[in-house]
């Protein structure tokens, strides 16, 4: 089985409501200077054939049509 | 006229949707584990957080054994209408163009709208969402306006999440697959304070293609 793991983030361009409130929230606790917060998720799994993997994501781990997603073979 | 009513573990508002059915026709609700519609001559996919809502929202229900069925009843013109989490699946599966996102102001909304539908008419029915931003690429959102897909807007000062163009709900191509976010079913007995929402049951109804 091989390991992986694949990070799905809100395509560039679409708002990121979640981004944003992180990214406002900051300064309050004392982080100046922090921008562009983007907020998505990460996926870890175990596969026996890697090669399906991008098809896997197209299909069901991520909505190609709203967001990116890079896969990492650990 | 048989009405068919998809119910997914974690559907809420399957209920509300048989009883919106049942004063049009009959209704009979649909276990997500079917494979057959029965003779259902029209399918609600009804609003909830099918299966969780897990990864995101309706993207596991439209691998259901129902959904399948679905969508060889849409692609065979058989009418088909998602509420809220019945959109989202409906936009999951391809049976309609663009995504339902977060809010954009993250909040959860629930409050009466008011939605303009084609030709002008508006209705008063209430929408409960916190992913009902609709979004598509502005090529596509300008390919549905041109085909006439946009199916109902958010009044001036309704948009509850920042739905592109003020969008609240799409049909596809041929016309017969509607989708929106706010509650049609919620809004069929005066006592609730609208009837509103069975106009949109009956314009499905003749949307067989």
């Amino acid at each position: 089985m091989a390991k992986a793991r694949v990070l799905i983030r809100p395509k560039e361009g679409i708002l990121d409501p979640q981004g944003k409130a992180v990214e406002r929230a900051l300064p309050a606790l004392g982080f100046e200077g922090v921008e562009h917060v983007r907020v998505g998720r990460m996926v870890e799994l175990e596969a026996e054939d890697p090669e399906r993997l991008s098809e896997l994501c197209e299909k069901l781990l991520a909505n190609p049509l709203i967001e990116d997603y890079e896969i990492q073979t650990l | 006229m048989i009405w068919g009513v998809l119910q997914f573990p974690g559907s809420c508002d399957e209920r509300d949707a048989l009883h919106a059915c049942s004063l049009l026709g009959e209704a009979r609700m649909i276990w997500h584990e079917e494979r057959d519609l029965g003779s259902a001559d029209a399918v609600v996919v009804p609003g909830g957080f099918s299966y969780g809502d897990y990864l995101r929202a309706g993207a596991i229900a439209r691998f259901s054994p129902a959904m399948e069925a679905v969508a060889e009843f849409a692609a065979a013109g058989g009418p088909v209408l998602g509420i809220c989490n019945g959109f989202q699946v409906l936009c999951e599966a391809g049976l309609l163009p663009g995504a339902l996102l977060r809010n954009e102001d993250l909040r959860f909304v629930c409050r009466q709208v008011e939605l303009i539908g084609s030709g002008e008419e508006r209705l008063s029915i209430p929408a409960k969402h916190g992913e009902g931003r609709y979004w598509a690429p502005e090529e596509m959102l300008d390919e549905l306006e041109a085909g006439g897909q946009v199916a109902y807007r958010y009044a001036p000062g309704h948009n509850p999440n920042g739905s592109a163009r003020d969008i609240a709900g799409v049909r596809n191509e041929s016309g017969n697959v509607l989708g929106l976010m706010p509650h049609p079913e919620h809004a069929v007995d005066p006592l609730t304070g609208s009837t509103d929402g069975l106009k949109v049951f009956e314009a499905l109804a003749g949307a067989r293609v």
